[in-house]
């Protein structure tokens, strides 16, 4: 008999069947031709207004782009988002704060993947949980407000560490609310050096079309890349 | 939250390797990074909650935290850096955003008794 507890060793990733699930979804995801981005922002920074504009514009350019939304309950988003002719799903989450891969591939389900080009995750309105979620994303692409702080990427490291681009939103405001938007990118730059940043607002439509380009020019890449490697 | 989430999850995973032989399970180990995002208070209350009704019900949870650091590769060199970080070297003063610590959430090790380890 021994007195002392027995230890074993295990060092795995706490998350590492949503990572595996994410792997395989982005396999799938690039397999087909389809560019994803994951849109991550606290609630209030105008995420569900700018994509509204975005998907128009994206569908206007001849883009074949998808949506999938995730809300904590109502589904008045995705109706407000399918105006803009793009497919729009919604994902009830059930009080979660956060997507995760296997919603993700659930509510692709019965959506053909070789009639999109480009996939749109609105991930929850929360700039903390959805950080630990690999949803197979591509890119991802964090908003703030002007009107939100200059020190928001301070206060949320996590999650401005792990996004490829930042949107600023609202900059119609910056004036107003006397954001100072010199200390918002080096905040930025602070806490991901070299982050590409679009400053936009989808009132005006300021920026929109640096930002449709960045991804318009992304989503072409992919879809080069992959009849370079595999005819159909 | 998502500290339920990742408590669930963690349960999940430590379930799958506990031996099959446990008859008390005292602890569970996790390495948190500190740019994981996750409040190591809010995991505890989630850990007890989780853990209800499994094998696991009435162990520890013992949170590691580990700091973060990059790489320099100007100076060659890592630096561990305070939160909320700036990510620039601090020798030659020059972004840096080689992460090389700090963002783990790990199942690090289980504390348990087997039915032999009981008193006779
Ligand atoms: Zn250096």
């Amino acid at each position: 008999m021994s007195l002392t507890p027995r230890v074993l060793e295990i060092r795995q990733k706490v998350l590492s069947r949503n990572d595996e699930l994410a792997r395989a979804l982005r396999a799938r995801l690039r397999g087909h031709g389809v560019f994803t981005l994951n849109l991550v922002s606290s609630p209030g920074t105008g995420k569900t207004r700018l994509l509204e504009v975005l998907l128009r514009r994206l569908v206007e350019r001849g883009i074949r782009v998808h949506a999938l939304v995730g809300d904590l309950a109502t589904d008045n988003d995705a109706q407000r988002l399918a105006r803009s002719g793009a497919p729009v799903r919604q994902i009830l989450t059930q009080g979660r704060c956060h997507l995760e891969a296997e919603m993700i591939a659930q509510h692709l389900e019965g959506w053909d993947l070789e009639a999109c080009d480009l996939l749109v995750i609105e991930n929850v309105g929360n700039l903390v949980c959805p950080s630990s979620y690999d949803l197979g994303e591509d890119a991802r692409i964090a908003l703030l407000s002007v009107t939100e702080g200059e020190d928001k990427p301070l206060k949320y490291p996590a999650i401005f560490n792990s996004a490829d681009v930042a949107v600023i939103t609202k900059v119609d405001l910056a004036e107003a609310c006397e954001a100072d938007l010199g200390a918002l990118h080096a905040n930025l730059q602070a806490i991901r050096p070299g982050i590409t940043v679009f400053e936009t607002s989808a009132r005006t439509g300021t920026g929109l079309d640096a930002l449709l380009d960045w991804i318009t020019a992304r989503q072409s890449e992919r879809g080069a890349s992959l009849q370079g490697a595999a005819p159909r | 939250m998502h500290e339920l989430s990742i408590a669930q999850s963690l349960v999940a995973l430590a379930q799958q390797h506990l031996p099959a032989d446990v008859s008390r399970v005292h602890a569970v180990t996790v390495r948190v990074g500190a740019l994981a995002g996750v409040v190591g208070e809010a995991l505890h209350f989630c850990y007890d909650l989780a853990t209800e009704g499994t094998p696991l019900a009435g162990s520890s949870l013992r949170i590691e935290d580990v700091p973060l650091v990059i790489h320099c590769d100007g100076c060659g060199q890592d630096h561990q850096l305070a939160m909320p970080p700036v990510f620039r070297c601090p020798v030659c003063d020059v972004p840096c955003g080689d992460v090389r610590q700090g963002r783990e959430l790990d199942l690090a090790s289980i504390e348990y008794d087997t039915d032999e380890d009981a008193p006779p």
